[in-house]
């Protein structure tokens, strides 16, 4: 009796992973997932935060597809490696700040060092030939299979009767006549592929499962790192820019003004960390002071945080301004008008 | 067979799954491991997280923003 072959699986939680998995474990193929936690996904963060959202249903969808596919699922946390692709990619950022090429070397390398660990044969992804414009092109995919060490261990089910034969193919672990040749961005083969297999409600993520290719995301990254001088980041950091509108009046600080009570609350949580104002006499925004500020400054600060209150209309509004270390100010300010805050200092 | 606490507070998803992942992994078959989160996905997703990796929840609750996971780890 023939070994069972074992093969780690990428899954992100959209159709493309899910239909690779299901295809290996139609051949026979043992299969387990793994999905990196890079900070940067959009999964679930903003939906947390978000008082709104909470009413909507919640799932994560690496998880949703494991099950579905009956597999485990190893979740991890590459948040402090995760740095250096994004500093220092290699081969370039997208669009926006997305470090697509690179990440995807990086994330097969560690599925690489995974299944060398843990015994495992080969890795799987879902990559389609011509499908994303950096890291799934005819010319990319060898370079992913190459810099990421996995070389022809790593098989492409969804596209590789259009790419050579890898090792799984060749040692006969994997018939190649039943794997795909799914190219372009055309879903409906892939539409068609989960009709077949009985998958209805999978993930339709309209801009893809990154942060990072996000314009109005990335223009928020870059605007820390140049505030700050230093392309270094933590956790909080880049939470921080998935909340609130992002307002910078001057190079030395920053505003970050809660949009709805749930962003108030996770604002609130920061309060020992930057400076906070709050409106004293009428319903109005929590908003963080990011930087240095003079008198002046928390002075233009709290007329900015009155203008998105409650009290937007009226003389005065009462702001409490609170230092890190629990001192507080009493501003009574008179709100900034709409047409007076300059476009620019948007974020 | 012993009782355990994990504070994920403040995280969100999916780093209380990932910390109960990692904490499951020292524990022995039997242990009870309680997870507190203020992540309200966290009732979803552990739960999901110990279907598909074999471990029992004995019981989920929400109070005060906050979420409860009681799981019971099993032999897989």
């Amino acid at each position: 009796m023939s070994q069972q072959r074992k093969a780690v699986a990428l899954i992100s939680g959209g159709l493309d992973s899910l239909l690779a998995a299901r295809v290996m474990l139609e051949q026979g193929i043992h299969v387990e997932g793994i999905n990196f936690f890079t900070g940067f996904c959009v999964e679930g963060h903003t939906h947390a935060i978000r008082k709104q959202d909470k009413s909507k249903p919640k799932r994560n969808n690496a998880l949703w597809s494991a099950e579905q596919l009956g597999i485990k699922l190893h979740i991890i946390d590459i948040v402090e490696e995760y740095k250096d692709v994004l500093i220092n990619p290699k081969h370039g950022y997208g669009k926006n700040m997305n470090p697509c090429l690179d990440c995807k070397i990086f994330m097969v390398n560690k599925a690489k060092q995974w299944a060398e660990e843990n015994d495992f044969d080969f890795i799987i992804t879902g990559e389609v030939i011509g499908q994303r414009p950096m890291s799934q092109r005819k010319d990319t995919m060898p370079v992913v299979s190459r810099e990421s060490g996995a070389d022809d261990r790593l098989l492409r089910p969804l596209c590789a009767q259009n790419l050579p034969e890898t090792l799984p193919e060749k040692e006969g672990w994997v018939k190649r006549d039943e794997l795909f040749g799914f190219s372009g961005r055309n879903r409906k083969p892939q539409m068609a592929l989960a009709k077949k297999y009985g998958f209805e409600d999978y993930a339709k993520p309209a801009g893809g499962c990154c942060f990072l290719t996000d314009e109005s995301y990335s223009a928020k990254l870059v605007d820390l790192w140049d505030a700050r001088g230093t392309r270094e980041y933590e956790m909080d950091d880049i939470m921080l820019l998935k909340v609130g509108r992002h307002i910078r009046p001057a190079p030395h600080y920053k505003l970050i003004i809660g949009r709805e009570d749930g962003e108030n609350k996770f604002l609130q949580g920061y309060k020992n960390n930057f400076i906070t104002f709050k409106t004293m006499d009428c319903p109005g925004p929590l908003t963080l002071l990011d930087g240095v500020a003079t008198d002046k400054d928390l002075e233009l600060a709290a007329q900015i945080s009155a203008r998105f209150s409650q009290g937007r209309d009226k003389d005065s509004v009462t702001i409490e301004a609170r230092r890190t270390n629990g001192d507080t100010t009493t501003l009574v300010v008179k709100p900034m008008p709409a047409s007076e805050i300059n476009p620019e200092w948007y974020v | 067979m012993s009782h355990f606490e994990l504070d994920a507070r403040r995280m969100f998803c999916p780093m209380p799954v990932i910390r109960t992942q990692d904490k499951i992994k020292e524990l022995n078959t039997g242990d009870t491991l309680e997870v507190v989160s203020t992540d309200p996905g966290a009732l979803n997703d552990i739960p999901a997280w110990c279907r598909i990796n074999g471990h029992k929840v004995i019981e989920t609750r929400d109070a005060d923003d906050e979420v409860f996971i009681l799981i019971e780890v099993c032999d897989v």
